[in-house]
């Protein structure tokens, strides 16, 4: 019963508000435009960055690849629904995604790709 | 003990909202499953040609290096155009849980359009790039750089003409089964081109050499 109710509680949890969530877990067309339009201003900032080499120095690399991450898995989570969807979906992605980078991490290094 | 798996499975796939329980052993869309998996293999394949391009990105004359041919504003609008695709594809999926055949259609449609015009931006900026000197064999940089965009266009189009395709079936009413999952499986596709562009248009446009 306690086991019923704290289930009831969490499903109303997903729901209660409206605005954000349709009938079935998911976000409305409103949250995916605003994301979108988010994405679409990370984009404009990391062209701006593209720009600022010199000015950036080294915090240019780590802050173009941090934007290009956050953008990369906002479209996996939310566009791709991977967040609400059920785990073994993340599975079968992020085992050929892990996969994809260490085997290639590992050939960069052979090839001293990251040597100075 | 299987059985109790499989009900976990299932009722897993109901505490996220999903009312389509399916009839397999987990529970779980097959063909959602393969989809996954394919696009986990598919980060192999783009990983195996984003790391030839970073290796040999450096490897050219020297008037024949990125620097020379990138055109960023251009390529930013053409990001802008493949990001904004994503939207209308998501807009899509939604139309078509809730039964709405017409924005399904309407999403899809705008969806393939914005797709064409990405691809069209790719051909323009190819052609550019053979015009002013950087052809497939002109150095290893620009091999491994065509070879990378090239098989990111032609995943491009295989998308536009499943969005197409699945546009004709739905007018058409020759979809089998659940139409929601088939225009669900095409987004999953479509948004797989759009992160792999994502990666592509950071790692290889805007750091240079």
């Amino acid at each position: 019963m306690s086991t019923d109710t704290a289930h009831a509680t969490d499903h109303d949890d997903v729901h209660d508000d409206e605005d954000h969530w349709n009938d079935e877990g998911h976000w409305t067309d409103l949250n995916y435009i605003k994301l979108a339009l988010a994405l679409a201003v990370i984009t404009a900032i990391e062209v701006a960055i593209s720009y600022m080499v010199d000015d950036l120095g080294p915090f240019f690399l780590p802050l173009l690849l941090g934007l290009m991450l956050i953008k990369f898995f906002s479209v996996v989570l939310f566009f791709m629904h991977l967040k609400f969807d059920n785990r073994l979906f993340s599975l079968m992605f992020y085992l050929g995604l892990g996969l994809a980078v260490a085997v290639y991490t590992a050939a960069l290094f052979t090839f001293k790709f990251f040597s100075p | 003990m299987a059985d109790t798996a499989v009900h976990d499975a299932v009722d897993e796939h109901d505490d996220h909202g999903h009312g389509d329980v399916h009839h397999t052993s987990t529970g779980l869309s097959n063909n959602k499953l393969a989809m996954w998996l394919f696009l986990g293999s598919e980060c192999l394949l783009f990983g195996g040609l984003i790391s030839t391009y970073m290796l040999y990105r450096g490897r050219h004359s020297a008037n024949g290096g990125p620097d020379q041919f990138w055109d960023i504003p251009f390529t930013s609008a053409s990001s802008f155009v493949l990001l904004m695709s994503s939207l209308t594809m998501v807009l899509a999926v939604t139309a078509a849980k809730r039964k709405d055949d017409r924005n399904t259609n309407l999403w899809l449609t705008v969806t393939a359009i914005l797709g064409s015009l990405f691809v069209a931006g790719q051909v323009y900026e190819f052609t550019t790039f053979y015009r002013e000197g950087l052809g497939y064999t002109t150095s290893l940089f620009s091999s491994s750089f065509y070879t990378l965009t090239g098989f990111h266009g032609v995943h491009v189009s295989v998308g536009v003409i499943m969005l197409l395709a699945t546009v004709g079936m739905i007018l058409k009413n020759r979809i089998p089964g659940d139409k929601a999952e088939v225009v669900e499986l095409v987004g999953l596709y479509w948004h797989f081109v759009d992160i792999v562009w994502i990666l592509i248009f950071t790692l290889v446009y805007l750091i240079p050499a």
